[in-house]
């Protein structure tokens, strides 16, 4: 969503779905993951909208949708190519946005190829790389970087993007994708036509998916497909429309937006770059932008240097951005858990997650874990992440030895949501503060308790002894105050460092008081106006059932309190509201000024005809009519010219691992896709290679209502272990004929990673498709147990294989093959003898 | 355990059958009343078809709710992204109660079976609350205090910086970081948590800096 529209966060928010008078929700099961939030689309259907689901299995979703299309795991880019093509086939688009707001009508360079003219592949490719260089996808004449690029605002230039884009979508035909996606071609059809006819000036269609669309090797494009069509469509920014990620924890959004990542500093300002980046100057040159929100990187880079090194970083030492550790390509966790394997990473921080059951092929990384010279897991209780050393699965097979793991292992006990203050950021970019209201018993201690001391000690041992490099931690500013007898330092004190102050200490009220000359700190430059007038806005709570539907006086929303962002496209060109119904943010001609039932996500003063002058910079340079103020040219990106590696519009591959053959294009599986070969990680043979029938079967992972991804806060809670006690795998009653499994009794789950056993549910839910011609059968799989807890059962994720997305760098869950057979798998030293003779079967010993 | 019935005056408010006071608390003459024999009560009071305060019994009267006198904590649940508010409940400093924020503008009070049981969650007979070390090639866990396992880790992660320090790549570009070190986070921490981790990782050259977001 970064990439289309500006942001990487959720455009709307959950309550305004009820004003959707069409919802599509797909890569999601929303009513069983989000239960509560679903209540909103529960009041959009009772006011008479279309709900549709889309999804491989009938879910609680899909039996409260008005309809179910049942689509094969992994298909989504086709599914949602063919919606495209409906939409550009019948001229259903919502031109008069199209034209104004999205770079549909902007003209491509003349040698830019699509994947339509090369076989599945962009022009840039480079088979040695393994990767694109992105030079073509340029927008025509722009050596001249700043001015407005040309475009043919008719839509009818051959170059233009709009044209462009139907030419790539040519071949989605509601018959090819139904082929692909093993559906049929009239479900194409009625998804498509329901959202065209519920878009335009009176009606807007909303978008919600979950993890089943980012948990693919094509994770990052299938969100793009959503995106183009909410883009032609004109459902972004205006009220029941966007498209809203439903994220799965907590403040996963918070976690992104203050990043634990590796790639970004906080506000998604990118880490400084090995190669790129010698110096500050560079840094704002290269990764800021001279036209758009990103035009004032300088503000937001010197503004959080000076939060973290206060009086330390000046103007004459670069802001002591020369302290900052630099990147030089992918260090994401898979990676990490290689460089245990290999030996380069010696210490590890395992921080209320629990890879050893939650992370793809949680084998290797409970052999990662053993590899390591020393981990710290903070957690409420003894999770698999802390123990595996005496019973990961691995010892009991007798490949790991307790006697010969030389991990050092830390547990620590940690405090719980209810004994400390902070703030979770929801799946709407909504801070939420939550009181703390016990202290927590014996030593468990919030982590900011264990970071904050951690840091203290850290910083007084570098004052007493000699540490290369020690200025950035001796320069840190790292100054809360102290709570009660255990020294809890101050939540609240950290949140308003994250919203900054000005060169008077006061707290700043909005990220546009931020300054490039050090006067001004601020820990998130997103997250500015947080802490607005010294009030902790993330503690609002004025009743909901005293507010508008938008309750801006409930909580806090990034950017600067908005709710539905990009919302100066509920209004027309002019400024006025599309039509009365779908009225939101409207520009006021006696006041001059935008104003609406939300804060208005641009200049509350520039006028909807302001034309910017030659040389424009920064917000300066969008214009009133362009409602994307982060992106460059202020539009709605239709095709990405920048920003992602595996290509600038969506092409429909297989899943890394696929029982069939890409029907469009010989490239079988995305060919940007980032892949780690190595023993115990090996890849399931597909189709297109030899002995690819080994594993005939789709597998698929998912959750459910009663726990929590991997179990560490759900099979230690008896009422949720006794609600879903045992691990079960979803499959057909064709396939328990085929394969012998009896409803309730074991079945024996594998692939070329991993032997496990799971209780059989024979259901309907899950129907065999046709795909080309071929019947699919699939294996559902909830992934919540491991060995530890009230209620165990093996892992789901053993069986999975590391390969990732290459944008988001996300492992693929939902689309793996597999096997499956009657009984209960092989115990103790049989599992590696069984393991043998099924790679020998699918031929990959000499699998590099 | 079962009270004497006895019989008390009986007075018009006894014969009325209501129960003076709110929420079931037991105030005042709440004794007497019940302690009238139930048909009577019924005949002579409000409550003639017998489905409400006639037909308590001296022993429901004088139940209280688990929260009654708790002072309420405002929370947001600890599981997924919706954003449920919560009402938590605490009396002598313990928690007895975590229900749905009516005032909520996104939950209405609503929460499903997980932030439902999130005080089973908080109360957890597998939780723990002492520091546990497992030392190299060690075969049990041991007893170790909080302070000396902080100074411990401190320790480790100073020496494992200072041996896989990186301060230029081949090229000679300035890397100026620890490759040794990685951490992976949950998402259920808190922005403040996020925010001094990042921090310090970054002042300490860490950039393994990970979190479930990925996952």
């Amino acid at each position: 969503m970064g990439t289309s529209f500006g942001r990487g966060g959720a455009t709307t928010f959950q309550q305004d779905l009820q004003n959707s008078d069409c919802i599509v929700i797909m890569g999601s099961n929303m009513a069983e993951n989000h239960p509560v939030g679903f209540q909103w689309v529960m009041e959009a259907r009772e006011r008479g909208a279309t709900v549709i689901h889309v999804d491989p299995r009938f879910t609680r979703t899909s039996a409260a949708a008005t309809k179910h299309v049942p689509i094969r795991a992994g298909s989504d880019i086709a599914f949602l190519g063919g919606i495209i093509h409906y939409i550009l086939k019948n001229d259903r688009a919502f031109k008069e946005y199209v034209v104004n707001y999205t770079n549909g009508p902007v003209l491509l360079r003349d040698d830019f190829k699509d994947s339509e003219e090369l076989d599945g592949f962009f022009s840039g490719w480079h088979a040695d790389k393994n990767g694109y260089t992105h030079e073509t996808w340029q927008y025509k004449d722009m050596d001249t970087h700043g001015e407005p690029p040309d475009t043919d605002k008719t839509l009818q230039d051959p170059r233009c993007v709009y044209q462009v884009l139907k030419r790539h979508y040519a071949r989605y035909t509601p018959e090819t994708v139904a082929r692909i996606c093993g559906t049929e071609p009239q479900h194409v059809i009625d998804v498509a036509e329901a959202l065209c006819a519920n878009s335009g000036r009176e009606r807007t269609s909303a978008f919600c998916y979950s993890v089943a669309w980012t948990q693919h090797t094509t994770g990052v494009q299938t969100i793009r497909g959503a995106a183009i069509i909410q883009l032609l469509l004109g459902n972004i920014g205006r009220p029941g429309g966007g498209i809203l990620a439903l994220r799965g924890h907590a403040s996963i959004q918070g976690s992104t937006d203050i990043p634990t990542l590796f790639n970004i500093l906080p506000g998604y300002i990118p880490m400084p770059h090995a190669h790129a980046h010698d110096d500050l100057k560079d840094f704002i040159e290269s990764e800021g932008a001279k036209t758009g929100s990103w035009g004032n990187m300088d503000k937001y880079i010197v503004s959080l240097l000076k939060a973290w090194f206060g009086e330390r970083a000046t103007e004459q030492n670069d802001f002591c951005f020369d302290l900052l550790p630099r990147i030089n390509g992918d260090h994401s966790s898979y990676r990490s858990i290689m460089g245990m394997l290999d030996g380069t990473v010696k210490g590890f921080f395992c921080i209320g997650e629990n890879p050893a059951v939650g992370s793809a092929n949680s084998g290797l990384h409970r052999r990662a874990l053993a590899n390591l010279e020393w981990l710290v897991v903070r957690d409420f209780s003894e999770i698999e992440s802390a123990s595996f050393w005496y019973d990961a699965p691995e010892i009991e097979s007798g490949e790991l030895h307790t006697e010969s793991i030389p991990t050092e292992v830390f547990w620590m006990p940690a405090a719980a949501h209810a004994e400390k203050d902070g703030s979770f950021t929801n799946t709407q970019r909504l801070l939420q503060w939550h009181h703390q209201a016990v202290e927590p018993k014996g030593e468990a201690h919030s982590d900011l308790w264990f970071y904050y001391h951690l840091g203290k000690r850290i910083k007084e041992k570098i004052a007493a002894q000699e540490e290369p490099f020690s200025d950035p931690i001796a320069f840190l500013t790292w100054n809360y105050p102290e709570k009660g007898e255990t020294a809890d330092p101050d939540a609240q004190a950290v949140l308003r460092e994250i919203n900054g102050w000005d060169a008077n200490g006061r707290a700043l009220s909005d990220y546009n008081g931020l300054k490039a000359d050090g006067s001004t700190a601020c820990g998130c430059w997103i997250y500015c106006g947080c802490f607005k007038d010294e009030v902790n806005q993330t503690a609002r709570r004025k009743p909901g059932s005293e507010q508008s539907w938008v309750a801006p006086e409930w909580a806090w929303a990034w950017p600067a309190n908005r709710r539905i962002i990009y919302n100066r496209a509920s209004a027309d060109p002019q400024g006025k509201p599309w039509s009365e119904r779908k009225k939101y943010v409207w520009w006021d001609e006696e006041k001059a000024e935008w104003t609406g039932h939300d804060v208005p996500d641009f200049n509350k003063t520039k006028r909807p005809d302001y034309t910017p002058e030659a040389g424009a910079k920064a917000e300066d340079a969008i214009a009133g009519w362009q409602p994307f103020v982060m992106q460059e040219d202020g539009l709605g990106w239709l095709f990405v010219p920048n920003g992602i590696v595996d290509g600038p519009l969506p092409v429909f591959y297989e899943p890394h691992e696929s029982p069939v053959k890409n029907a469009l294009y010989s490239q079988q599986a995305n060919p940007c896709r980032q892949q780690f070969p190595r023993t115990f990680n090996e890849s399931n043979p597909s189709p297109s290679d030899a002995h690819g029938d080994v594993f005939p079967f789709v597998l698929h992972t998912y959750r459910l209502t009663e726990h929590h991804t991997a179990g560490g806060m759900s099979r230690t809670v008896p009422h949720l272990s006794e609600l879903q006690p045992e691990f079960f795998c979803e499959v057909s009653p064709e396939l328990a004929q085929l394969r012998g499994l009896t409803h309730g009794d074991w079945a024996t789950i594998f692939t070329s990673r991993a032997v496990i056993e799971a209780r059989v549910m024979v259901t309907d839910r899950v129907k065999p498709m046709r795909v080309d011609g071929k019947t699919l059968h699939s294996v559902g799989l909830p992934y919540h147990w491991g060995s530890r807890g009230l209620v165990t059962g093996d892992s789901a994720n053993d069986l999975l294989n590391i390969t990732l997305d290459p944008n988001a760098h996300i492992q693929e869950t939902k689309g793996l093959t597999c096997d499956i057979i009657s009984g209960r798998r092989p115990r103790g030293k049989d599992v590696p003898d069984f393991m043998n003779a099924v790679r020998t079967r699918s031929h990959l010993e000499g699998q590099e | 355990m079962v009270k004497t019935l006895c019989l008390g005056p009986l007075t018009d408010e006894a014969l009325r059958g209501g129960i003076p006071g709110t929420n079931g608390a037991r105030v005042g003459k709440t004794m007497s009343e019940h302690a009238l024999w139930p048909v009577l009560r019924q005949a002579g009071g409000k409550d003639p078809l017998a489905l409400g305060s006639a037909a308590q019994s001296l022993r429901t009267a004088d139940w209280k709710a688990r929260t009654d006198g708790a002072k309420v904590v405002k929370s947001i649940c600890p599981y997924c992204a919706v954003g449920c508010g919560q009402n938590v409940y605490v009396k002598d400093d313990t928690i007895v109660q975590i229900e749905g924020d009516p005032d909520s503008p996104i939950s209405r009070g609503r929460l499903c079976p997980k932030g439902s049981a999130s005080l089973s969650l908080i109360e957890s007979l597998l939780r723990e609350y002492r520091v546990k070390y497992r030392r190299p090639y060690g075969t049990h866990w041991e007893e170790l205090p909080l302070e000396r396992a902080m100074e411990m880790i401190a320790d480790r992660v100073l020496k494992t910086r200072r041996e896989t320090w990186e301060a230029k790549d081949d090229e000679g570009n300035t890397l100026n970081r620890c490759y040794g070190i990685a951490h992976l986070g949950g998402a259920t921490l808190d922005n403040e948590e996020n925010y001094l981790m990042k921090k310090l990782y970054t002042a300490l050259g860490v950039v393994q800096v990970e979190n479930q977001a990925r996952l």
